[in-house]
């Protein structure tokens, strides 16, 4: 191989640079949709060097569940203030409170469909064209359809059947006024790519990643956080377990994997050894074989 | 069932793009799951989701192709209706795959993931041999210069994994290929299915000495970057930090299209035509001393000049082409028509412009690939070439030389829809 070819990695970052410079272009009004998790922390990443030694240029955007890891708060808030970069957080508790809502009932309630009304005001509220999300295509089989630039009408809704050719790299961000588009500039990033990329770049992580001990309960097959925003049944009792987490949602919809990775490296080991998908351990995708294309169709990340 | 070889956390891979086409049925979908499954990039809970759907049909096998099922029409129809993309890894390659569907009125979907494939898997039903569809999904591969093609004669274990089945299928799609512009020809008989040919030998048919599809994705050549192309550097956006730190600075943001770009180079800025010398190449903030396609650079010149979003840095020594009329290949996506008169938007690299269509020249027939020079009305996945004037100039390489600045995207100003693909075939 001569020396001027690109590694995978190499390869990626650069579309997804590509992608996120596009965004600034084409929009007048777009954010960055921050969860705190790795692949939103990758975007962050990638935007940081896709407009140095600028700041990036448009704000954070955290849908608050009020159900996150206290862990994962913080790290955005630190990372918010050590890169001065602007956060925004829209919080599900206040559409729970003002009544746009309904809290779900029961064991297995969740605020992860509430976001999606959250979303859809906070957009409405600030005016924003375009949510960057961290969403890859290799995640979900309905992600593995989505576009780089995903059209979304003034209902925020998406319609999987009718979606925009995308070609080469020409991306049609254009729109009607009311109406916006979810971009996926690491749409083409495998789970494994995700962390070898934060291990090549020493991105930073929060620490819900690497093993730790934690007060754990099991239910149907999942090991929860035992967290008081998710009851207890009678028969489930807590113990210390040795966990770290996969993927960073609420914490009343994401599963601990037993784990002592401490270092990226020992993540990245564990990931290629994995038997199991990534989502395998969300159960806001366990509610039926279309849940994610459902919530997608009606706004959600 | 998955248990990945510790190789692929390897981080100096790099990266193949292909797609696949075919007809309804040619088995697109098995072969993919076949591919997934055998090279051991199926998880266990994918696994168990597929074996369970399968019994629960009521079919007599693991049904591969729900592996790669994804939306909920399709499930219920037992269709692909729309371009889905798929990853998986060996130990030399990370692979993209853009799964297209078949169906005539989808061909636009094989249209979108030809345009950023370094090889096309077209497959052939053995028993059918070539049909209209393939014809059609051979020249589209041409025409949009996929630099290599695979045909897969598939369903092998249907016609008994006979030679001479395979060697006049071969011999039909070579006359097909003949009158097209293909950039390199492979074919491989298999059984996705069975697996015959796809990640493991086949036994059954030993006359075949080539090699499997898979060992064929892992060595085909990726064109890298010769210092001889010509460099191409669309801006994308100018980076101005206004902050005390960084008070006067001025960088063009962008994707190096092609070539190789040098601190020191002499450029010109098009279409103004304005030379001046490559003053620093950054990436994120660090300096570089070169830079070459298709990485993302931002670029400072020596010389004060307006440049902006839209313009294109290119090496003076070779300069591509300005202007307002071009002819087009032009695979039309939308169920409204083209037609002579019609207004559109062009997207081509960074720069959108409006251009009205001139002419439509000739309609390709898809059966006989003859030019039909009377057919003036281009409907939805039709492919023609038609002549268009754009109200501001364009800064073009023709499609043949260079996929990037020589690729263009038609966009209805009503609907805001991507209505046509063009390539560029001629200046006037």
């Amino acid at each position: 191989m001569n020396q001027h070819h690109l590694t995978h990695l190499k390869e990626l970052e650069s579309e997804s640079i590509f992608v996120l410079r596009e965004v600034a272009a084409q929009f007048e009004k777009p954010a960055l949709l921050f969860s705190g998790g790795k692949d939103s922390i990758v975007c962050f990443h990638l935007a940081r060097k896709a407009f140095a030694p600028a700041k990036i240029p448009f704000p954070l955007l955290h849908i608050d569940t009020g159900h996150n890891f206290e862990e994962t708060i913080i790290y955005r808030d630190d990372l918010a203030n050590k890169y001065g970069a602007q956060l925004i957080v829209a919080s599900v508790q206040d559409s729970i409170d003002t009544g746009r809502v309904t809290e779900e009932k029961g064991f297995n309630a969740s605020r992860n469909v509430l976001q999606t009304v959250t979303l859809l005001d906070t957009i409405e509220n600030y005016k924003f064209d375009a949510l960057i999300g961290g969403a890859r295509r290799d995640e979900e089989k309905a992600r593995a359809k989505e576009r780089f630039f995903s059209h979304r009408d003034e209902f925020g809704q998406w319609d999987p059947k009718n979606q925009r050719p995308e070609l080469w790299n020409l991306f049609n961000g254009r729109k009607n006024i009311g109406e916006h588009f979810r971009v996926f500039p690491i749409s083409n990033w495998t789970e494994m790519d995700v962390w070898q990329y934060i291990l090549q770049e020493q991105i930073e992580i929060p620490s819900l990643y690497f093993t730790h001990e934690r007060e754990c309960f099991i239910r149907d097959e999942v090991i929860y956080a035992h967290a008081n925003v998710i009851p207890l049944k009678p028969n489930e009792k807590p113990e210390m377990m040795q966990v770290r987490f996969r993927t960073i949602g609420d914490i009343s919809c994401t599963g601990a994997i037993l784990s002592t990775a401490a270092t990226v490296e020992e993540i990245v080991n564990e990931v290629a050894a994995m038997r199991v998908t990534e989502r395998g351990g969300r159960i806001d995708d366990k509610r039926s074989e279309a849940a994610m294309e459902d919530r997608k169709k009606l706004g959600y990340f | 069932m998955k248990n990945k070889p510790s190789e692929i956390n390897n981080q100096q891979s790099d990266l193949f793009r292909f797609t696949t086409a075919g007809s309804v049925d040619d088995g697109k979908s098995t072969l993919i799951g076949r591919l997934l499954y055998d090279s051991k990039s199926i998880f266990e809970d994918q696994y168990e989701a597929v074996k369970a759907t399968s019994k629960k049909r009521g079919y007599g096998y693991l049904n591969l192709a729900l592996f790669t099922d994804g939306l909920r029409a399709e499930r219920e129809q037992g269709i692909t209706i729309d371009v889905a993309y798929r990853y998986f890894a060996t130990p030399k390659r990370k692979f993209i795959i853009a799964d297209t569907p078949g169906h005539i009125q989808y061909t636009r979907n094989m249209v979108t993931g030809a345009s950023t494939a370094n090889a096309a898997i077209i497959l052939i039903d053995a028993r059918k041999g070539v049909v209209e569809q393939t014809r059609r999904h051979a020249y589209i591969a041409s025409l949009l210069r996929i630099p290599h093609i695979i045909v897969c004669i598939n369903k092998m274990d249907l016609v008994d994994f006979k030679e001479d089945v395979f060697k006049k299928i071969k011999k039909e799609y070579e006359d097909v290929a003949s009158k097209m512009n293909i950039m390199a020809l492979h074919f491989i008989p298999i059984s996705a299915l069975e697996g015959d040919n796809v990640v493991i030998s086949s036994k059954k048919m030993k006359w075949f000495k080539g090699v499997t599809v898979l060992n064929l994705l892992e060595t085909l050549s990726v064109p890298g970057v010769d210092s001889n192309d010509s460099a191409r550097f669309p801006v994308q956006y100018v980076i101005r930090p206004m902050s005390n730190e960084h008070h006067d600075y001025r960088s063009y943001a962008g994707r190096i299209a092609s070539g190789l770009l040098k601190k020191g180079d002499k450029v010109t800025v098009l279409p103004k035509g304005i030379s001046s010398r490559i003053k620093s190449i950054e990436f994120a903030g660090n300096h570089r001393s070169e830079a070459f396609a298709p990485m993302s650079v931002a670029v400072s010149l020596q010389d004060d000049i307006d440049v902006s979003r839209g313009d294109m840095i290119v090496n003076s020594d070779n300069l591509p082409l300005v202007t307002h009329d071009i002819e087009l290949m032009i695979c039309w996506m939308d169920v409204k028509k083209l037609a002579a008169n019609r207004k559109y938007m062009v997207r081509h690299t960074t720069n959108e412009v409006r251009c009205i269509v001139k002419e439509v020249n000739y309609k390709i027939n898809m059966n006989t690939l003859d030019k039909m020079t009377d057919e003036k009305t281009i409907g939805l996945n039709d492919i023609a070439c038609i002549s268009i004037r754009t109200t501001m100039p364009l800064v073009i390489d023709r499609y043949y030389t260079n996929r990037i600045t020589g690729s263009v995207i038609l966009i209805d100003e009503n609907s805001n829809t991507t209505v046509g693909a063009g390539m560029i075939i001629n200046v006037e």
